[in-house]
């Protein structure tokens, strides 16, 4: 059914980009990240919390990126590509109605109606 | 250019828009801008993964286009519930995220380890799978544990559940999946290696079931926050051990967002985080004894619509009540009916009334109240004063005045709502029982305030035609 040839050369996982580990360029990477992501959603309005949480539900979807790579992975044995498999399916799900939900959601928030009072 | 530096260019591209995305959210204006840049920034992200995959020869292509597929057919049915059942949603879909991330975390040790490839199994990727897999497969099986909560599924405690030594042993359980995770680090390619690492996953769940089970519903907007930062932190690993610039800024952004919402969330409660993961609120239930001579006042509710009526400032508190008695609706018609009298009315919204962060300016935005008139609780204690009706609609600890006064009081410290110094009161409740912490709620007994007994949608229908049919007169 899948593919399930073993590996031949050992060292470079496929499509990871893994050539030399570039630990404290990722460290640095994800420290400016934090403190970007703490000063932007501090300025987040309160009214919009729940919909702030579906969206960034969407967004830690990106674990659809790591997905794409396991299954895609030529030399691996079967039962890897089919976990990559279902996290695609996971973080799919996640995509689609975190964005649709949030959406969904902001859509509701209107001001006043102008003439209304 | 090399299809590797595309790659990187799109990446760096999607990074852009998934933090303008959130930048966009700090306002009701222009906040579906901000959905359009995230959808933008994960197709920059699918397609340029696509890409570095096809250059480097990947395969499988049908499998992942049909697990897309099913994914969005799952998805789309999500999307649609009920605003109600958002808090739920929102937990189903941590749990997810969370699987995902520990599933890509289990494929990616047992395929190093199954090509014995030494060189992509240095302790710093074996740190990072491990708390990629903790993380993800705590998120999962804690996330569904919450969904199950929050849906009010028959076979999962409602109320906390505590055990002797349920501290010790949690935390003995925590340092054994440490002492494995050190253990692997050391000898990645030891012939016990893969049982280390089932070892780790089995902890992992049986861990995220044990940190939730204590855990009652009034902490659920903590908790989830908590969730959320976790399923983050996961991703964030994951870009550790792919080494992926945009997995770690994509995962950071949520992870502090998580952060920021436990922590706006904790301070709402005058809690730490420790004490929201370890303190069970469940044993103290012994404080009402004293409460039971004092005596309910409650009213008929025409009268309150008489004394509304005549009101210049009426404050609606809503709490989790609102929310169970999907009173939204008909809290909207008594809105509009007094507006048109010529009242001002103001929703006092307290930072965890409900079920999630935001669950309460939710379910009134659906409503189609305007939410200029959705106010913080900071914003709207100066104007309690002045109030002349504050009506509360299924809320209870947040306007408890014991948080201000009685140090003995359980939520002793906890910011609250000021409905008290409201000229009158009206509480609607469904039944005399007391509220979550198990506390009687001294507002209920003060000279001003009158009980309207019933169901909250009930009660606010049959507000809304009284004070339709006065007006003929």
């Amino acid at each position: 059914m899948m593919l399930l040839a073993l590996t031949e050369t050992p060292g470079h996982a496929s499509g990871g980009g893994h050539g030399q580990l570039d630990f404290m360029g990722a460290l640095f990477v994800f420290m400016l990240a934090t403190f970007i992501g703490l000063m932007v959603i501090q300025r987040v309005s309160r009214l919009l919390h729940t919909p702030l949480m579906s969206l960034t539900n969407a967004i830690s979807a990106i674990a659809v990126v790591g997905a794409i790579i396991v299954s895609a992975g030529k030399d691996s044995p079967g039962y890897i590509t089919l976990l990559g498999l279902v996290a695609i399916f996971c973080s799919t799900t996640n995509i689609v109605s975190g964005f649709l939900i949030t959406d969904r959601m902001l859509k509701m928030f209107k001001k006043q109606e102008k003439g209304a009072k | 250019m090399s299809a590797e530096t595309l790659v990187q260019l799109l990446y760096l591209v999607s990074t852009a828009l998934f933090i303008l995305s959130l930048r966009w959210m700090s306002d009701p204006e222009t906040a579906r801008k901000g959905v359009f840049s995230g959808v933008a920034a994960m197709t920059l992200a699918v397609l340029g993964t696509l890409t570095g995959v096809i250059a480097t020869g990947g395969t499988h292509y049908w499998w992942i286009l049909g697990a897309f597929a099913l994914g969005a057919a799952v998805g789309y049915p999500l999307a649609q519930v009920p605003l109600t059942a958002v808090p739920q949603r929102t937990a189903l879909s941590h749990a997810f995220g969370g699987l995902a991330a520990g599933l890509v975390g289990t494929a990616k040790f047992f395929l190093y380890f199954g090509q014995k490839n030494e060189a992509a199994l240095a302790p710093f990727i074996v740190v990072a799978l491990v708390a990629e897999i903790l993380l993800g497969f705590l998120t999962f099986t804690g996330s569904i544990l919450a969904a199950g909560k929050l849906q009010e599924v028959k076979w999962i405690p409602q109320r906390p559940v505590t055990y002797p030594l349920q501290n010790v042993s949690n935390l003995a359980l925590f340092a054994l999946a440490l002492a494995l995770g050190v253990a692997l680090v050391l000898h990645p390619l030891a012939p016990w290696a893969p049982w280390a690492f089932g070892g780790i996953i089995l902890l992992s769940l049986a861990f995220g079931v044990l940190l939730i089970i204590p855990i009652g519903g009034a902490d659920m907007p903590t908790v989830i926050s908590i969730l959320n930062a976790y399923a983050g932190l996961s991703a964030v690993a994951m870009g550790f051990v792919l080494n992926n610039k945009l997995l770690i800024t994509a995962g950071a952004l949520d992870g502090s967002s998580g952060l920021i919402l436990s922590i706006i969330m904790c301070k709402a409660m005058n809690r730490s985080f420790f004490n929201v993961l370890f303190g069970a609120f469940g044993q103290t239930t012994t404080a009402s004894a004293e409460g039971e001579q004092k005596a309910y006042k409650s009213d008929t509710v025409e009268s309150a619509a008489q004394v509304m009526e005549q009101a210049n400032l009426v404050v609606i508190v809503p709490g989790y009540g609102m929310a169970v008695a999907q009173a939204q609706h008909k809290v909207r018609e008594v809105y509009d009916l007094l507006k048109k009298r010529g009242v001002t009315v103001k929703f006092a919204i307290h930072p965890v009334a409900g079920r999630m962060p935001g669950h309460m300016n939710v379910l009134l935005a659906e409503a189609e109240i305007p939410y200029e008139d959705l106010v913080e609780m900071d914003e709207i204690n100066g104007d309690m004063p002045q109030a002349d009706v504050a009506l509360i609609i299924g809320a209870n600890d947040v306007v408890n005045p014991a948080a201000r006064s009685d140090k003995s009081s359980p939520i002793y410290g906890m910011p609250i709502i000021d409905a008290d110094k409201a000229k009158t009161v009206y509480a609607i409740k469904r039944s005399k029982a007391p509220g979550f912490a198990g506390i009687d709620n001294e507002l209920y007994f003060l000279d001003k305030t009158f009980m309207l007994f019933g169901d909250a949608k009930a009660v606010m229908g049959e507000l809304a035609r009284k004070l339709a049919g006065e007006s003929g007169h």
